[in-house]
């Protein structure tokens, strides 16, 4: 089978690339998806607040993703579901397993868009004995909202991210205890409409600078042994307590989904773990996009479509070889403040605005984030307030990088006088 | 009367303190107009979305997600879980499809947050 643009993935960045590579004039578009049905995890995610700025709406999680599996089918996308992509070559092979067994596809373009991971147990070390009852919070959303199970009865939330804030509302409104949610930061990594719906709603208790240090039972999870942490992180020894429950869920973080990525030789950054892309989504190999969560970790769907028509336009430019000549590239670098800029690198001479999504490393509040080009100032942006848990974006427009030659650094600085009396002006 | 609050109008979170003086309300810790506005509602009459699942069958699927179509005071939640709990649909749905209309007399439907096929 031969197709334009196909697309590894039917969750919204899947589904958000495949209808801009056919809006675009790709002549066919393919998505694989390994699940029954597309719509990736926003199927799960029966919560509000998806949506506002995409729709101008707030939507649940199916919703969404039921607006763009129409969109898909509207456009004429084709589909493979319960198929699962095993490898792709340089030269855009692709080995898929599906129900009728091991089809061969080749592309002109590839789109990225596995999205991504929990971390599990094993990723983060927990001691104890191995019973059952300890899942992420996602497999827990997923047997609750799609399957029909209850997870538990008395349950203790580790890890204080948006899916364990949801889940402790999900779970309390199904009939369950939670008796806690431990938090080994000083501060919650989930937003804080969260907090305050998820938790304070139902007088859940947060744990700040809190870890749990072993888990018991015999068979079944029977509690878990908690402990106040030191600013290095290390249990305090006297500062334990032990907290009866069946269940343990983990909200403890998401990772890039990437091993066929790799595989075929995309380069990946260490810090977002996804692959290093440029302003059209492109990876180091030529003809071959990605984005959404497979790039880095989004906070909010409407974000993850927007970056997935940047990828799904290009890639079908590519394989209807309009692309335009790539002229020359620079570099964007994490200043002093900042902990990762994507797309890395930028075409200087690009005819759309390029959007910086960033992350900072900490809490700042009455900062401005500064763009520079050597010791050139290209933009600073006032910021009020800025949290590592919610993304920064900064626009560069096509008439600012033709004054750049080499790399942009952003980092995050003190604002001074000045700034102030322009701010309040 | 006073209540402490955390603001969620946006992602600054102001802890806010709501003071009841006779008829008025006094917020405090608030940066800006709209906190006030938050503050004040949710100390007279908190409202929330509800989002659930309930039963399906004819269909692949076993739950069907649901949303209230608007907000709802805020002590009905557990009320309308045990409502919620008892209800059974046939597929198909369409997403919309109101599953319960006026529900304990608030004026607000249960819909259909997804489309459900019927199993052939």
């Amino acid at each position: 089978m031969k197709y334009d643009v196909v697309v590894i993935g039917g969750g919204p960045a899947g589904l958000g690339a495949a209808v801009e590579a056919k809006k675009t004039g790709a002549k066919n578009v393919i998505i694989i998806e390994r699940d029954r049905e597309l719509g990736g995890i926003l199927n799960q995610c029966i919560h509000n607040g998806f949506g506002l700025h995409e729709f101008k709406e707030e939507l649940t999680g199916p919703e969404y993703a039921e607006k763009f599996v129409n969109m898909a089918k509207e456009n004429n996308v084709e589909y493979m579901l319960n198929a699962m992509v095993l490898e792709v070559d340089k030269n855009k092979n692709i080995v898929v397993l599906c129900e009728n067994g091991v089809n061969y596809i080749n592309a002109k373009s590839i789109v990225l868009a596995m999205g991504c991971r929990e971390r599990t147990r094993g990723a983060i070390d927990l001691p104890g004995t191995r019973p059952a009852g300890v899942y992420t919070a996602g497999a827990a959303q997923r047997f609750m909202n799609i399957e029909g199970y209850i997870p538990g009865k008395e349950v203790v939330i580790y890890g204080s991210g948006d899916i364990g804030l949801i889940m402790a509302r999900r779970m309390t409104l199904e009939g369950a205890k939670v008796k806690a949610v431990i938090e080994r930061g000083s501060n919650s990594s989930g937003l804080t409409r969260n907090i305050v719906q998820c938790l304070d709603d139902f007088n859940i208790p947060l744990l700040l600078q809190h870890g749990i240090t072993y888990i018991h039972g015999d068979g079944r999870v029977e509690g878990v042994t908690i402990s106040e942490l030191d600013n290095t992180k290390n249990p305090i020894e006297g500062k334990e307590t032990f907290i009866p429950c069946d269940t343990v869920l983990l909200s403890v973080g998401l990772i890039p989904e990437n091993e066929l990525s790799s595989d075929m030789g995309v380069e990946l950054h260490r810090g977002t773990r996804g692959p290093i892309v440029n302003n059209k989504m492109e990876t180091n190999i030529d003809g071959v996009f990605a984005c959404g969560n497979v790039v880095h970790v989004h906070d909010l769907v409407d974000f993850v479509t927007k970056e997935s028509r940047i990828a799904g336009k290009n890639a079908a430019l590519y394989a209807l070889d309009k692309k335009a000549k790539q002229s020359k590239l620079i570099q964007t670098i994490q200043g002093e403040g900042v902990n990762y800029i994507v797309p890395q690198y930028i075409d200087v001479n690009c005819e759309d605005e390029v959007s910086l999504l960033m992350r900072v490393k900490d809490i700042y509040s009455n900062k401005k984030l500064v763009v520079k080009c050597g010791d050139k100032i290209i933009l600073e942006k006032k910021r009020n307030h800025m949290v590592p848990s919610e993304m920064e974006n900064i626009k560069i427009s096509p008439n600012m990088l033709k004054f750049i030659d080499s790399s942009l650094e952003v980092c995050v600085e003190e604002v001074d006088v000045t700034m102030k009396e322009v701010a309040l002006a | 009367m006073q209540s402490n609050i955390t603001c969620i109008v946006c992602p600054m979170g102001c802890r806010m303190t709501i003071t009841k003086i006779d008829d008025r309300f006094n917020v405090e810790g608030n940066t800006c107009k709209r906190g006030e506005k938050y503050g004040i509602q949710e100390v007279t009459a908190p409202k929330r979305m509800l989002t659930s699942t309930v039963k399906i069958e004819g269909s692949v699927l076993h739950m069907l997600p649901v949303k209230t179509s608007d907000s709802i005071p805020k002590e009905m939640v557990f009320d309308l879980m045990d409502i919620l709990n008892k209800v059974r649909v046939n597929a198909p749905i369409r997403v919309g499809d109101i599953i319960i209309e006026d529900v304990l007399g608030t004026g607000v439907n249960i819909v259909a947050t997804r489309s459900i096929q019927k199993i052939s």
